[in-house]
């Protein structure tokens, strides 16, 4: 009767208030067939991950162009692994400068998506690492 | 896998829950094993159906509900509270934006509260087909309460009515002539009417509309449709004219402001007392087995149907039937009494 979806948190940790492009990408993934929880501003890393915890999302999506990303990406990831979600995808988008790349795929951030990245990018990335 | 599932939810251990929801929404064999297998835990929650427009605030005042739920009050020991949000599938991409997460966020961070958004996935009637299990689900997993959040409602999203114990229809100032026109959907089904965006102008109005129509209300005994038969309500529940009906009580509320919402918690609270004095949950409760019976035995007759028809056989009677060649009684009797394993097994 129905097909198995892929369901993305989309999520904006931190204080800045900017959510157009999460709203782009939310729109666009939804687009292409997925279930998008989508949170909204302001949200703390433990709020994240409760939120990928109880809708059981197969991605998690992050955005932030406020710089914090060093700071709070490594949290959300740990507390992803402390609720038992090895296996969901983690992928960032927003201002995060090429060298701190390679530091945030070592921590277990899958893609990193900067601004003018195409969206069909986006989405057959995640189709391709979620299935 | 499926036991240690059924162990985790009857634990209450939330990832356990939200993975059987997804098993659910999916709709596999092993979704039916830990329904099954949890079944005779549930029917504790008491199950409050929220619906109405697009807009009118449904999830603001799903958050203040939870939250004064959550709190308690006089007379009333703090409840948990699962919630499960609708929002609608995307007819054309089968994509969904489920945002009622985002009026709710004063409940993070509370293990008391179990959020579940989910999309309608091509269901008519303002919930998902996956909606009713998961109530199961959280029913299990010891929610004392549980909020069932429609999409955005009119005139005939009413299947909450089936699924909840007590249905709270959210109206609005200004919508005017809008509210005749869903005189025969929605608002038959409320058991307690929120005026919400009370600070706006109309909402009088509104709640002295919602009056009237509550006056023409006939007492006693009445009719419903359901699955196309007429039932008599009083009749079936075998309750005779001296039983107080219950009238809808209106509360004015401003959700954003948390404004109201005590009266709210009070009325719901009051009809589920209702219902128990009345003998008229274990009729609902009864009402709600049948009709879910009924569809699984649909569902289930249709695949069997189907599992046994080859997709070249399905395609030439379909053809027959454009081509006026055979009419689509004939045919669904054709795939219905050809010989099947199905049935032996």
């Amino acid at each position: 009767m129905t097909d198995k979806k892929i369901r993305v948190l989309i999520a904006k940790p931190g204080l800045d208030g900017h959510d157009r492009g999460a709203k782009v990408i939310a729109r666009a993934l939804r687009d292409a067939g997925m279930e998008v929880i989508y949170t909204g501003i302001r949200q703390t890393p433990e709020m994240i991950a409760e939120a990928a915890l109880q809708e059981d999302v197969d991605v998690v999506g992050l955005s932030i162009l406020s710089g914090a990303h060093m700071a709070l990406f490594p949290r959300i990831v740990s507390l992803l692994h402390e609720n038992g979600l090895d296996d969901v995808l983690v992928v960032a988008g927003g201002i995060i400068p090429d060298e701190d790349v390679p530091a945030l795929n070592e921590m277990g951030i899958d893609g990193v998506f900067g601004p003018g990245t195409p969206t069909d990018e986006i989405v057959d990335f995640i189709r391709e690492q979620v299935s | 896998m499926k036991d240690d599932l059924v162990a985790g939810i009857l634990a209450g251990q939330r990832r356990a829950i939200a993975r059987a929801i997804t098993l659910v929404e999916n709709d596999g064999s092993e979704a039916q094993a830990i329904l099954a297998a949890i079944h005779s835990h549930t029917g504790r929650a008491h199950v409050v159906g929220v619906t109405g427009p697009p807009g009118s605030g449904k999830s603001t005042l799903v958050n203040d509900l939870a939250l004064s739920f959550r709190r308690g009050s006089a007379g009333h020991p703090p409840r948990t509270v699962g919630i499960i949000a609708i929002d609608p599938t995307s007819p054309f991409s089968g994509g969904a934006i489920l945002g009622d997460r985002i009026r709710m966020r004063d409940l993070a961070g509370d293990p008391g509260i179990f959020i579940r958004s989910m999309a309608s996935r091509g269901s008519l009637g303002g919930l998902a087909w996956a909606t009713a299990d998961t109530v199961r689900l959280l029913d299990a997993g010891g929610y004392d309460l549980v909020f069932v959040e429609t999409v955005g409602a009119g005139q005939a999203e009413v299947d909450i009515a089936k699924t909840a114990h007590t249905t709270v229809v959210v109206e609005v100032p200004g919508l005017g002539d809008d509210i005749q026109a869903i005189k025969a959907g929605i608002l038959e089904i409320a058991d307690v009417f929120a005026v919400n965006k009370a600070d706006h102008e109309g909402a009088d109005h509104a709640v002295q509309v919602l009056q009237m129509m509550l006056d023409l209300n006939a007492p006693g005994p009445h009719a419903v449709m359901h699955h196309g038969r007429l039932i008599e309500v009083a009749a079936i529940a075998g309750k005779s004219a001296d039983t107080p009906a219950w009238r809808p009580p209106i509360h004015k509320t401003v959700a954003t402001r948390g404004e109201g919402i005590d009266g709210l918690v009070e009325a719901i609270v009051a009809h589920r007392a209702y219902l128990e004095q009345t003998g008229n949950l274990v009729w609902r409760e009864r009402e709600r087995a049948a009709a879910e019976l009924e569809t699984i035995i649909q569902q289930e007759a249709l695949r069997r149907v189907l599992v046994h028809t080859d997709g070249a056989q399905l395609a030439t009677l379909i053809d027959q039937i454009a081509r006026r060649e055979l009419d689509p009684y004939a045919a669904s009797q054709l795939l219905i009494n050809q010989p099947s394993q199905a049935y032996r097994g």
